[in-house]
């Protein structure tokens, strides 16, 4: 592969984090949620809104970002943009935000998500429409409805390819609940799981149960991101955006992704490829990672494609606390990821990974200079290396 | 009532063929008319040459089930009815990388949670059988 040019290495830094509280039919709009979130995000970083002039969010988000503008009181807004494909925009948002950062084309960006789990555009598998026209044709009417019945179909497959077993994914599940156990703002922390429980629990999609399934939270979350170079000069320590990259492999479906040569080989590894290339880091330098688990088996696909370990071996790597605080060889969503702190489609990992730099996580890792964060796997998806120093 | 059932848009231009072939009994795949490619599903474009022009081919409509779930609730109701339910990838006997997503039935008007789960293996053979709802014809598979 020619050389990447380091056109955006190191060039920005998350600056400040904002999030709302997280619940369950929360009496606030999206909209709301994502102003609050982003002013907090402001007051963290010690910038005034009018200095603004960058934003970031997801397609599904149900308002315009006219509305937000109006809303916080921004200034002259010279660059917007949004990511699609739901789970898989976290990081997208926050790379293209660094990117318009890097480029000159906005000096402070926001990035951001709000969502709420009562809200129709949040649930699109839960609408029957009259007559499916789209992707789904090829798989909806045969029962085939839910995400977890997507991701299901992929699981058993690799379970039989590779001899992964549901003691892997209780693995997951159990790791996240301890995380959020130390994590006050997690929404399942109060509850602790046991291998019995997850064992017990009632299924939801063959191989999958109900503990292998992320959570449906209503909350906000956003970050501000500004140059490295005024990074240093504000009050948080900065999480400078080492590498980033989004990832969309050849003949690709969105979440039935059966129709390939290799379906268990996903967006992660385009993903991958791209954000190592431009990285100096190597996988054996993360200290701590935020992997996305809308579902647990994404975990281990994850991990294979980020290349913490070989294909086929991302079920044992999660054995004997291989994912756990603080131990594990690779402490893996340290404040509870989506099965256990909240699922606002990702980005919650985004403001944990920023933690860890800063060393404020609820579960901090002893010397996180180096922190990953990946998006949807499964979708089209996308991937932040955070660094504490450069 | 089965009217609940979430259906294809038959109509839908890129893949009413194939839906008229369920129709007919036929399980059709889309193949390049330049260079001769299957591609499931079907599409405008061929990714191999990039020619748009299509034809469409007969099957065996004999495969190999790839991967299977049993679906529980919450589901829709019209399938939530039917649960526990299988639902199964085949991939096709004489072209292993072209999939379809159906489900495991006894016969053409089985139910899709009459098999027991337990028995399902991947890799056992099955054949393509044709399930009527309304105006569109499923394709669903049965054991050899």
């Amino acid at each position: 592969m020619a050389r990447t040019p380091d056109l955006i290495k190191d060039k920005t830094a998350v600056v400040g984090i904002g999030q709302t509280d997280f619940g369950k039919g929360l009496p606030d709009s999206e909209l709301s949620l994502a102003c609050q979130a982003i002013s907090m995000a402001l007051d963290d970083a010690g910038i005034a809104p009018s200095e603004v002039d960058g934003l970031a969010s997801y397609t599904l988000e149900p308002y315009r970002e006219v509305d937000v503008a109006r809303n916080v009181g921004l200034g002259d807004i010279t660059w917007f943009s949004q990511v699609g494909f739901g789970g898989g925009a976290g990081c997208g948002v926050v790379g293209q935000a660094a990117m318009a950062v890097a480029t000159g084309q906005c000096a402070v960006a926001v990035a951001w998500r709000a969502r709420k789990r009562s809200s129709a555009a949040s649930r699109p598998w839960a609408q029957a429409a009259a007559r499916i026209s789209d992707g789904g044709m090829w798989s909806r009417p045969f029962g085939v409805l839910r995400p977890v019945d997507e991701i299901a179909l992929l699981t058993r497959r690799y379970m039989h390819e590779y001899g992964a077993t549901r003691d892997h994914l209780a693995n997951i599940a159990i790791a996240f609940r301890k995380h959020a156990a130390r994590n006050p703002a997690s929404t399942m922390g109060h509850k602790p799981m046991t291998r019995d429980d997850y064992l017990n629990a009632r299924w939801i999609s063959e191989p999958l149960c109900l503990f292998d399934n992320c959570l449906e939270t209503d909350g906000g979350l956003a970050v501000v991101i500004v140059s490295a170079e005024r990074a240093r000069d504000l009050k948080r320590p900065p999480a400078y955006i080492h590498s980033f990259a989004q990832g969309l492999p050849p003949q690709h479906q969105t979440m039935t992704n059966y129709f390939t040569d290799d379906p268990l080989r996903g967006p992660a590894w385009t993903a991958a490829k791209r954000m190592w290339a431009i990285a100096d880091v190597r996988p054996a330098d993360v200290k701590v990672a935020q992997l996305y688990d809308a579902f647990s088996p994404l975990i281990i696909l994850s991990l294979e494609g980020y290349g913490f370990c070989a294909r086929g071996e991302g079920g044992p790597f999660t054995d004997d606390g291989g994912i756990e605080w603080p131990d594990g060889r690779l402490p893996v969503n340290t404040a509870g990821g989506g099965m256990s702190e909240a699922y606002v489609h990702g980005f919650n990992l985004i403001l944990e990974g920023v933690r860890q730099i800063r060393g404020s996580s609820t579960a901090q890792v002893e010397g996180a200079d180096v922190s990953l964060v990946t998006s949807g796997e499964g979708v089209p998806t996308s991937a932040v290396i955070f660094t504490k120093d450069v | 009532m089965e009217t609940a059932w979430v259906l294809p848009d038959v109509e839908e231009p890129t893949a009413k063929e194939f839906w008229a072939g369920c129709a007919r009994g036929e399980l059709l795949v889309q193949a390049c008319d330049a260079c001769g490619a299957w591609r499931m599903p079907p599409r405008p474009m061929c990714p191999v040459c990039r020619s748009t022009s299509v034809r469409w081919e007969k099957t065996s409509g004999r495969g190999r089930v790839w991967s299977f779930i049993v679906a529980h609730p919450p589901l829709l109701p019209a399938f939530a009815k039917e649960a526990p339910y299988n639902a199964i990838i085949v991939e096709l006997e004489e072209n292993p990388s072209v999939r379809f997503v159906g489900n495991l039935v006894t016969g053409p008007d089985g139910p899709i949670g009459e098999i027991d789960p337990a028995t399902i293996a991947i890799g056992e053979s099955v054949h393509v059988v044709f399930h009527r709802i309304d105006d569109v014809a499923l394709p669903r598979w049965a054991r050899d």
